[in-house]
Order: C-alpha cells, then sequence, then structure tokens
C-alpha cells in the first residue's frame, strides 16, 4: 500500500546476499543484537473477539525465536499479521532486512515475501501437481521473471532467461540436496510422504533466499527421527545467515533449538526469554508447559 | 439368476424409456397445409425406440452383469500406448494438417471443415491458457471472439485497414477487454467467476445487438473486406494484379480458400507456440502454481493481480485473433454468430481434450466439431448421439482425454504427473 515502502522491496533478490547484512537505517552499530523484525503494540480483532492483544516483542538476527502458547493463544493469527495475510487492526510490525526497513503491517501480501520474508504453512501447502523442482521454481518466480525481459523476451528466445533459469535450478539442487529431497526432485509434490512435503515447503520458502523464515509448526505430525533431523536442518538455516521465527508445539524441538521464546496466552504476551528462564516461569508452566513437565 | 436380473432391469429401462419417448417422440405437433395445426402420433417410432433400449440393457446386464462403469483419473490402459504414439501422432496431425489442400480427393467441403475445426482448435488452445493453465473458469470466451471479429469489421469499414494490420489491433482490443473483465473478477473463486464471465460475455452480446448506429444491430454488419494475399486479392478475373494472376495460375475460387485455411492454421499453431513457450517460463510456471494453491503464491512474493490479469489478456488477445479471423472468412458478422452455445462448445473442447494438454485439446475439436459434421447423416438424432458421447467420455474420464500433465522442467527425466494429483482450480 505504500508506495515508497514497495520500492524499497524491489530487486532485493539481486542484492540480498547472505554475507552482506549491513543495514543502511539501522542506527545502531552491526554489535551482537541487531533486531530483524520488531513487533510493537499489535493487536488483531475479528468483530468482538480479541485474537492478538498488544503484543510487542522483537526477534534478533541470526536468531531462532520461538512463539509458544496453548491453542488459541493466537500465535497463527499473529504469523499470519507478519506475513500480510491479515492486516492488523492497530501496532507495527516492522522488518530491518538486508534492503532497510519495511513497515510489514501497510504492505500487499506479495510485496511482504519480496521484502524479504518467507513462511510455511501449518496445513501444508504445496503446489501437489507441480514437481518437486518446479516447486522450487515457482518460489524463485520475481528473480526468474526480472531476466525475461516482460515474459515477451523469453518466449522469443532473446533474453538471458536461460542462464537465469540455470542459476535457478542450481539454486533449487542445494536445498534438495540440504532437505534430502534430491532423488525425488522429478515427482509430483503430492506424491512425496508427509514428512519430505515439510522439508519441502521449507526448501521452497528459502528458495525466496528470505531474510526472516517462519515457520508454522514444521515438526507437526513428524516422528521423533524426523524431529531431530528438521532441528538441523534449522540450525543450518540459521548458520547461513537467515534468522527464523517458529510456531511449533513440540518442546523438545522448542527448546532445542531456540535462541528466545516468547510465550503467548489468549492473545497477550505472558513472557519472553531465553529456554532455561522459559522452562523455571510460574505463569508459563502454569498455562501451557503444565505440572511436573519439567524434565522433558 | 442374471437372466432374471437382466429381464426386470430390462424392464425398468422400457418404462424410463417410454417416459422419455412418448412425449417427445410419439406425439408431434406438425402444420397441416391449410396451416392449422394438428398432433401427429408416431406410435411405431416410439414403440422401436422404446424396445431397443429395453433389448441393449437386457443383452448388457446378461453380458457384464451389473456393472457400474468406474470413473478413472488413472492413466487408462491406451495413455501410455498413446503416449508413446503421441511422439507420433503430432507430427502426424501436423503433417496432415499441412499436406490437407494437397491430399487427393480433398474438396471444397473438407477444407471448410478443416477451417472450422481448426478455428475452433485454436479457441480451445486461447481459451487453455485461462481455463486449463490459469484454472479460471470462464464461461463467457465468445464475448473475446466478438471483441476481435467486430474489431475487424469496424476497422476495415471505417478506416479501410488491411486485414494484416487489422488483425494484431484486433487481438490488441480484445486482449484489452480480457484486462478489464480481469479487474472486477480478481477476486472472485469458482461460481462467482464463472457467473460474472457468463454475464460479461452476454454484455458483449446485448450491446453489439443494441448499438444499432455503430454495429448495425441485429442485421449484423456484412460487406467485410475479404483477406489478400499480401496485397494481391483473390478473384476470377485473372487480372495481373490478383493473385493468380500475378503467380499465372488458372483461377479459382479454391485459392481463397486454401489461403484461409492455412492462415488459421498459421494462427492456431502460434497460440500453440505462445502456450508452449510460456508454459516452460517463470509466468506459465505462475499460472500453473496459482492454479494449485493461490495462497502458496501469494506467500512467495507472486503478485496475483498481474498474474491473473496476463491470463485473461494473452487467452483474450488469441480469441481476438481468431475472431478478425472468422469476419474476414464469413464476409459478414452478425450477434448471432457470439451467443453462448459457443463458449459452452469452446469450454467443453478444453474440458474434454484435459486442462492444459496441448495435443488433448487438438484431438477433442477434431472430435466435437468434426465429429459433429460426421453424424449429420443421422439428421434429428444427431444431437441425441453426439450428447451420449459426450456423457460416455465424461464418466470414464473426468479430467478429459488426456489427464496427465507433462513437467515443465526435470534434472533427470519427465515423468508424466498423473491427473489425480494435479488441480482444477478454484475459480
Amino acid at each position: 500500500m505504500s508506495p515508497s515502502d514497495g520500492r524499497n522491496a524491489e530487486g532485493r533478490g539481486e542484492l540480498n546476499r547472505p554475507g552482506q547484512t549491513t543495514s543502511p537505517s539501522d542506527g545502531r552499530s552491526a554489535a551482537v543484537s541487531r533486531p530483524i523484525l520488531s513487533v510493537e503494540e499489535l493487536t488483531m480483532r475479528f468483530g468482538g473477539l480479541v485474537a492478538v492483544d498488544d503484543v510487542s516483542f522483537t526477534a534478533e538476527t541470526n536468531d531462532i525465536t520461538a512463539i509458544i502458547g496453548p491453542n488459541g493463544a493466537g500465535k497463527t493469527t499473529l504469523f499470519n499479521c507478519i506475513t500480510g495475510f491479515y492486516r492488523p487492526s492497530a501496532g507495527a510490525i516492522t522488518l530491518h532486512g538486508p534492503l532497510g526497513e519495511a513497515a510489514l503491517h501497510r504492505l500487499a501480501g506479495h510485496r511482504i515475501a519480496r521484502a524479504g520474508v518467507a513462511r510455511t504453512f501449518q496445513n501444508i501447502r504445496l503446489f501437489q501437481g507441480m514437481t518437486v523442482l518446479e516447486n522450487l521454481l515457482v518460489a524463485q518466480h520475481n528473480r526468474l521473471m526480472a531476466a525475461t525481459g516482460l515474459g515477451i523476451g523469453a518466449v522469443l528466445g532473446l533474453s538471458r532467461y536461460p542462464a537465469a533459469e540455470r542459476e535457478a535450478i542450481e539454486r533449487a539442487r542445494h536445498w534438495l540436496d540440504a532437505t534430502a529431497l534430491l532423488e525425488r526432485a522429478d515427482d509430483p509434490a503430492g506424491a512425496l510422504p508427509y514428512g519430505a512435503q515439510r522439508r519441502l515447503e521449507i526448501a521452497r520458502a528459502m528458495c525466496t533466499e528470505p531474510a526472516l523464515l517462519c515457520l508454522d509448526e514444521p515438526a507437526a505430525g513428524l516422528n521423533p527421527r524426523e524431529s531431530d533431523e528438521l532441528s538441523m536442518l534449522l540450525r543450518q538455516i540459521r548458520d547461513g545467515g537467515c534468522s527464523i521465527l517458529l510456531i511449533e508445539h513440540d518442546m523438545s524441538v522448542v527448546m532445542g533449538i531456540s535462541d528466545r521464546i516468547v510465550v503467548l496466552d489468549h492473545g497477550r504476551k505472558i513472557a519472553d526469554a531465553v529456554p532455561s528462564a522459559i522452562r523455571a516461569d510460574a505463569r508459563v508452566i502454569a498455562a501451557y508447559l503444565g505440572e511436573g513437565d519439567e524434565g522433558e | 439368476m442374471r437372466f432374471r436380473l437382466a429381464l426386470r432391469d430390462a424392464a425398468v429401462t422400457g418404462l424410463v424409456a417410454a417416459g422419455l419417448f412418448l412425449p417427445m417422440v410419439a406425439l408431434r405437433t406438425d402444420v397441416a397445409p391449410n396451416g392449422a395445426l394438428f398432433l401427429r402420433t408416431r406410435w411405431s417410432d416410439a414403440a422401436i425406440l422404446i424396445t431397443l433400449a429395453a433389448l441393449a440393457r437386457f443383452v448388457l446386464v446378461l453380458w457384464l452383469g451389473r456393472r457400474i462403469p468406474v470413473a478413472s483419473t488413472a492413466s487408462p490402459w491406451w495413455e501410455e500406448p498413446l503416449r508413446r504414439a503421441g511422439k507420433l501422432l503430432t507430427p502426424l496431425l501436423l503433417g496432415v494438417a499441412v499436406m490437407l489442400p494437397f491430399i487427393p480427393g480433398t474438396g471444397r467441403y473438407e477444407l471448410d471443415l478443416g477451417v472450422l475445426v481448426l478455428t475452433y482448435v485454436m479457441l480451445g488452445w486461447g481459451l487453455n491458457i485461462v481455463v486449463g493453465l490459469a484454472g479460471l473458469l470462464d464461461l463467457g470466451y465468445v464475448a473475446f471472439y466478438a471483441v476481435g471479429a467486430y474489431s475487424y469489421a469496424l476497422l476495415a469499414h471505417a478506416f479501410g485497414l488491411s486485414f494484416w494490420i487489422c488483425l494484431p489491433l484486433a487481438g490488441i482490443l480484445a486482449g484489452f477487454w480480457g484486462v478489464l473483465l480481469g479487474f472486477p473478477v480478481l477476486r472472485l473463486r469458482g461460481d462467482y467467476l464463472a457467473i460474472v464471465t457468463l454475464a460479461f460475455g452476454e454484455i458483449i452480446r446485448v450491446v453489439l445487438v443494441n448499438w444499432v448506429s455503430l454495429t448495425n444491430g441485429p442485421n449484423g454488419m456484412s460487406g467485410i473486406p475479404r483477406p489478400s494475399f499480401f496485397g494481391l486479392p483473390f478473384n476470377m478475373s485473372g487480372e495481373p494484379d490478383t493473385f493468380a494472376g500475378f503467380f499465372g495460375l488458372e483461377p479459382s475460387p479454391l485459392h481463397r480458400v486454401i489461403f484461409l485455411y492455412y492462415l488459421i492454421l498459421g494462427l492456431a499453431l502460434l497460440t500453440n507456440w505462445v502456450s508452449i513457450r510460456l508454459r516452460r517460463q517463470p509466468l506459465g510456471r505462475a499460472w500453473e502454481a496459482l492454479r494449485e494453491d493461490e495462497i502458496a503464491c501469494r506467500a512467495l512474493g507472486i503478485n496475483i493481480t498481474t498474474t491473473k490479469l496476463t491470463a485473461f489478456a494473452l487467452g483474450a488477445m488469441f480469441g481476438g485473433f481468431a475472431g478478425a479471423f472468422f469476419a474476414t472468412r464469413q464476409g459478414f458478422i452478425s450477434p448471432e454468430s457470439f451467443t453462448f452455445i459457443e463458449s459452452a462448445i469452446i469450454l467443453a473442447i478444453v474440458v474434454l481434450g484435459g486442462m492444459g494438454s496441448q495435443i488433448g485439446i487438438a484431438l477433442a475439436a477434431l472430435i466435437m466439431i468434426g465429429g459433429f459434421e460426421v453424424f449429420r447423416g443421422l439428421e434429428e438424432w444427431r444431437m441425441l448421439v453426439f450428447g451420449a458421447a459426450m456423457v460416455v467420455i465424461m464418466v470414464l474420464r473426468p479430467r478429459g482425454l488426456v489427464s496427465s500433465r507433462t513437467p515443465t522442467v526435470a534434472l533427470g527425466k519427465r515423468k508424466a504427473i498423473s491427473g489425480s494429483l494435479v488441480g482444477e482450480g478454484h475459480g
């Protein structure tokens, strides 16, 4: 909606390299903690129902920030506000991306993705009838589209499109390798087993080269071994320079990999601390973790 | 046991057939020579039909038992051989299409039929971009066909522009109307989208009927200039500045028909080429992704608005080309030619062919338009036979003749994707 923000976001695909994370508009020096995302006084109402109530928190660059809470706490609503599927009733969401600040609460849905936020869905949303590789190429649509010269040049075969596509396939191959899907590359996404579909969704989101990856219950329905592999993958993604925002119910995953945990209950933030502090927090235990689950 | 079952089924079938055929066939009002209406009865015809229906059911049940035909989107036994033959079939069909005017025994009738079939092949391929690839159900496609036809007729009348200048203009104007339709329907899905596109098709037709000062209303526009061969007109005079005279040929009315045939073949192949190319481009992939899951597209940063509009515009543009061709072939157009049934036929071709499949649509157009002509000998039963054939095909192959999807890119070998996985689009 805001044209200036939109322009900031344009063409970031060319500029976003993992090493290059200096942000011109960020006043602070690139010290240990630098926020990637700040949510300020965010409220989301559906009619009379307040799903998210005055929530503020920041996610640091190169951190895995987890959002936990009981069912109906407003976690997915918060996610939908950050990724542009809902427009918040009040409050501000700012992405401190590699291309400067973007006010996510004012951007159109597809511009948020271009600004550097990628997401996965609680109920997997793949392009089922397309192959795994095609899924990953669709994710690189904007970069490829820029190389086709409005599509006309590529139809006539007059552009730098073939080179761009080779590069896109290489990027796809890299993420297929990282998610152990390389040998399934030419199979339709809908034919993959459940765990592989979850991994493919993460690979697809990473192919947009995001600054912030938002994962909505990535471990749901995975067995313990797959959960461990997922934790490794997420650490690998974070170490590659991408910050992660994570909704998860599987406490072994959350406690194992999170750098910081935000706890929601009935739409309000009740805690925001490092995992060890969350484990000991009496309100969190009462609301969510439950008595006697300490040893988990 | 089975005999008794068959007997009972035959009796039921006979009753149903009697219910249908007694009012529809046995009783008929006719006009007597003196102009009065009278009721003609054809009891024997109805009795024959009812007996045939019952007998057919009897034999069927006796032979196969009461087996219900199973709908399947899985690859049928003939699809794999067909795919292998498909590598042969495509060049074969193309070869026949290119050589048709020179195959011995091809007369005026065959060429005219060829032109008609190719027009629908082109329309089917054009609509396939919107319905098959982008998954947007468009029931008003004939509107763009009409815009193209009237664009050519009006431009040629008002400014005396030649066919070759009007053709791209007609395409651009139709594409422009495609975008105009696209804007209001961007937020609509499924049934709602279908209704609005249907209404759009009717609006265009009603405007054409009522704007008498511009379009001559229901009387239509006649005297539309016929196409020339790069400035050389086709006529029988044999002068040096006509086609026949320039090339030193015996003047023949067939020249123009052959020229029209190659013109529509070229236009159809252009549509095909652009569709195939675009499908392997980011834009085409985005269309297919949109058909599969719109929300996921948005999360990946794809601008849904422009992606949908390009699909509407491109589909409409090819409809406009076909319309301009229709106008120049007929020399006369009226709103009568652009009724809803045309949209329905084109959509039926796309659905019957298998949404998204180029060769499937070509085959479906051949079956639907060509088959319709073949059944002409059946006179009034033509619609019945034709309708029955459609029902049988759609019962057995609900996803069309070619239901599988070919991937646009592969690391290794391209494997066809079963139709049961491929989305149909939600609007």
